[in-house]
């Protein structure tokens, strides 16, 4: 069993996102310390992209403030290193980017690296089922799972998408783009019953999550919770004195889905 | 084994976030159903040659011929389609497919206006919504075009994110699709992006070469020697070409905007100065740095501003079958206004690159060799831009 799969062994996973170098990758690792703390299951740390067309402003914008302070795939590989070798942080952690950001690097050399460094997977958001050969032979090679992707419009397409799944599965919650949502109307419990149906790896739900409300609720029909533009709006908030309180947030986030 | 679709050589695919992939597969099919449709393609071609005014004419350029004293050139006077470029074509075709799709709104990404007051057009006549997502930057190089879009019922949205030019209005366009996919079209206007698009948008762009084979044969009773095309996304060019590929005597060039010079970092030549990658759902040839960051690229021409180039392209360059040249703004801009002066026709700012390169080419051949240059699209719009640049404020 993968690293990432026992993250769900415990009880409800909550899984925050973060996105690496904004505004600096000090506050980045110091955010990833606190978060294990609180009671993270996995986290997943963003790798900036110039053009991210998943993500909805607030981690569109995130991505650009990380790129212009001067962040890169080499530099996100050494806080990896530093936060597993010097910072005590043992929980999985998963990048998420976009496919260019690994194939511009070799997508060989991307994955060694980033598996020495101490990643457990990687979702691409824009690597669909019919790409994801290219990738996840070579993640295989290296350990990596590379996390597959269900959204409200994959209807037939579950049950295909969930029998080549590892890791976990992330079922995206709404239509449209990351970012915080008022309301999400899509009907999760049947997306999860379909995905259980074809396979027992763990579902996590992610797109629009902000409050422990929401969060509770979600927790009810899957395996864990993901949030996102939640935690980088509190980063770009309170800058480099974020870590604190990403720490209290994600622990509200954890108490919620206990 | 999951399949990858669509591919050019190594090139293409489908790299989109799931949340799209029903839409594309359902695009895909209903393409397929209607693209050999015999009812389908009578409705096409009445409203490309009722609505749009095709054919469009094959003019030899007599005095730019003996001026530049090589080849016999030969205009494709796609400038003359209703709405003033080869872009109605393709969204004719997508328009009538979307409509037998049962779709009720067109979403569309624009850089000069052209491929957006066209979406709006097609929407105007069949009576659909439409939505046209448009750079920040380029609303203000063209604003004639917003208002254009505007009169014809088109909400303009300028896009303000990263460089706020055409890429981002293919990002936003993404984001808004994922967002309203059931009664959505995304009318792409390139030959670029996920498959099934960019051969749904060749396939219409194709009765460019289509009728130009058809009349050059006619006029000359053979085959040009060299068929010339600006290319940015590269649909015109890819239009320009389609029918010759096959043809190995016909040299086919793309001419790329180079903007300062493509030793500069102010450049959209992606062929002579990207790599291989992947974005908007293909993989390609991208202006990029060492990471994979896709960079901010430059070119007076609001068309030809984007750092990619469609799929089927890069596999020509691959082969060696198609050659792209890079054309910088001051050549374009002199290109423009000789085209202007010598045969008193002003060609977007966009096919000024192809004129440029022939106006390089044409002298060094013999005379007995033909030329085809596909004039993509008039320069009425561009007229305000092209002033500001030679230091003349016009007051638009």
């Amino acid at each position: 069993m993968s690293n990432i799969a026992k993250a769900f062994e415990n009880g409800k996973a909550f899984v925050p996102f973060i996105t690496c170098g904004d505004p600096d990758l000090e506050t980045t690792a110091k955010c990833v310390v606190e978060m294990q703390k609180a009671g993270a299951a996995l986290i997943e740390l963003g790798i900036p992209f110039s053009d991210p067309t998943a993500e909805g402003p607030v981690i569109m914008e995130a991505s650009l403030r990380a790129l212009e302070a001067g962040c890169t795939t080499d530099k996100v590989f050494e806080m990896v290193r530093k936060l597993r070798t010097e910072m005590g942080v043992t929980v999985p952690m998963v990048f998420m980017t976009y496919a260019n950001v690994v194939f511009s690097y070799g997508i060989e050399r991307f994955c060694q690296k980033a598996s020495e460094a101490g990643i457990d997977g990687m979702i691409l958001p824009d690597v669909p089922f019919e790409e994801k050969d290219e990738f996840d032979g070579i993640c295989k090679n290296y350990g990596l799972d590379l996390i597959s992707l269900i959204a409200p419009t994959s209807e037939e397409r579950i049950a295909m998408i969930a029998k080549e799944a590892s890791g976990f599965i992330y079922i995206v919650s709404s239509l449209g783009v990351t970012g915080v949502r008022s309301e999400i109307t899509t009907d999760i419990p049947s997306i999860v019953a379909s995905v259980r149906a074809a396979s027992d790896t763990p579902c996590a739900i992610g797109f629009g999550i902000s409050t422990p409300e929401q969060a509770q609720k979600m927790s009810q029909s899957a395996d864990g919770v993901i949030v996102g533009s939640a935690i980088v709006k509190l980063v770009a908030q309170y800058g480099k004195d974020a870590p604190e309180h990403v720490g209290e947030y994600v622990k509200s986030m954890v108490d919620a889905i206990k | 084994m999951p399949e990858s679709k669509g591919r050019f050589g190594r090139h293409g695919g489908q790299y989109i976030p799931e949340t799209l992939m029903n839409a594309i597969i359902e695009l895909e099919e209903a393409y397929n159903h209607y693209k050999d449709d015999p009812e389908f393609n009578k409705e096409l071609t009445e409203l490309l040659n009722d609505y749009a005014g095709r054919p469009s004419n094959l003019y030899f350029a007599k005095k730019m011929t003996k001026d530049l004293g090589g080849a016999k050139i030969y205009l494709k006077r796609e400038d003359l389609n209703h709405t003033g470029s080869h872009k109605i074509n393709n969204v004719l075709g997508q328009a009538l497919l979307a409509k037998k799709m049962g779709k009720t709104r067109l979403i569309a990404e624009t850089g000069a206006g052209q491929h957006g007051v066209a979406t709006a057009t097609a929407a105007a006549l069949f009576g659909m919504e439409c939505v046209v997502f448009m750079g920040k930057v380029d609303t203000e190089r063209q604003a004639l075009n917003v208002y254009r879009m505007k009169l014809l019922g088109a909400d303009v949205v300028p896009v303000t994110s990263g460089t706020a030019t055409l890429k981002d209005a293919v990002s936003e366009c993404m984001r808004e699709w994922t967002t309203r996919i059931d009664d959505t079209h995304y009318c792409l206007g390139s030959v670029m992006g996920p498959h099934p698009f960019p051969t749904i948008v060749r396939d219409f762009q194709a009765v460019i070469s289509r009728e130009s084979k058809a009349q050059v044969l006619e006029k000359e009773g053979r085959l040009p020697d060299y068929v010339l095309a600006c290319c940015g996304g590269g649909s015109n060019a890819i239009g320009s070409f389609y029918h010759y590929i096959e043809e190995e005597g016909v040299n086919l060039i793309g001419c790329e905007a180079a903007g300062r010079g493509i030793d500069t970092f102010e450049t959209a030549a992606t062929i002579n100065t990207g790599r291989i990658g992947i974005f908007h759902g293909m993989k390609s040839y991208f202006c990029q740095d060492e990471y994979g960051q896709i960079a901010p690229v430059y070119s007076i021409s609001a068309g030809l501003d984007y750092p990619g180039i469609g799929p089927e392209h890069a596999m020509l360059h691959d082969s060696g079958r198609a050659q792209y040249v890079a054309v910088t703004d001051e050549e374009a801009v002199n290109a423009f206004e000789y085209l202007s002066k010598t045969e008193g026709i002003i060609p977007a700012i966009e096919s000024a690159h192809a004129v440029a390169h022939a106006m390089k080419l044409a002298p060094t051949l013999p005379k007995d060799k033909i030329m085809i240059i596909t004039i993509s699209g008039r320069g009425d719009k561009d007229c305000a831009a092209i002033a500001r640049y030679r230091g003349e404020n016009i007051n638009e």
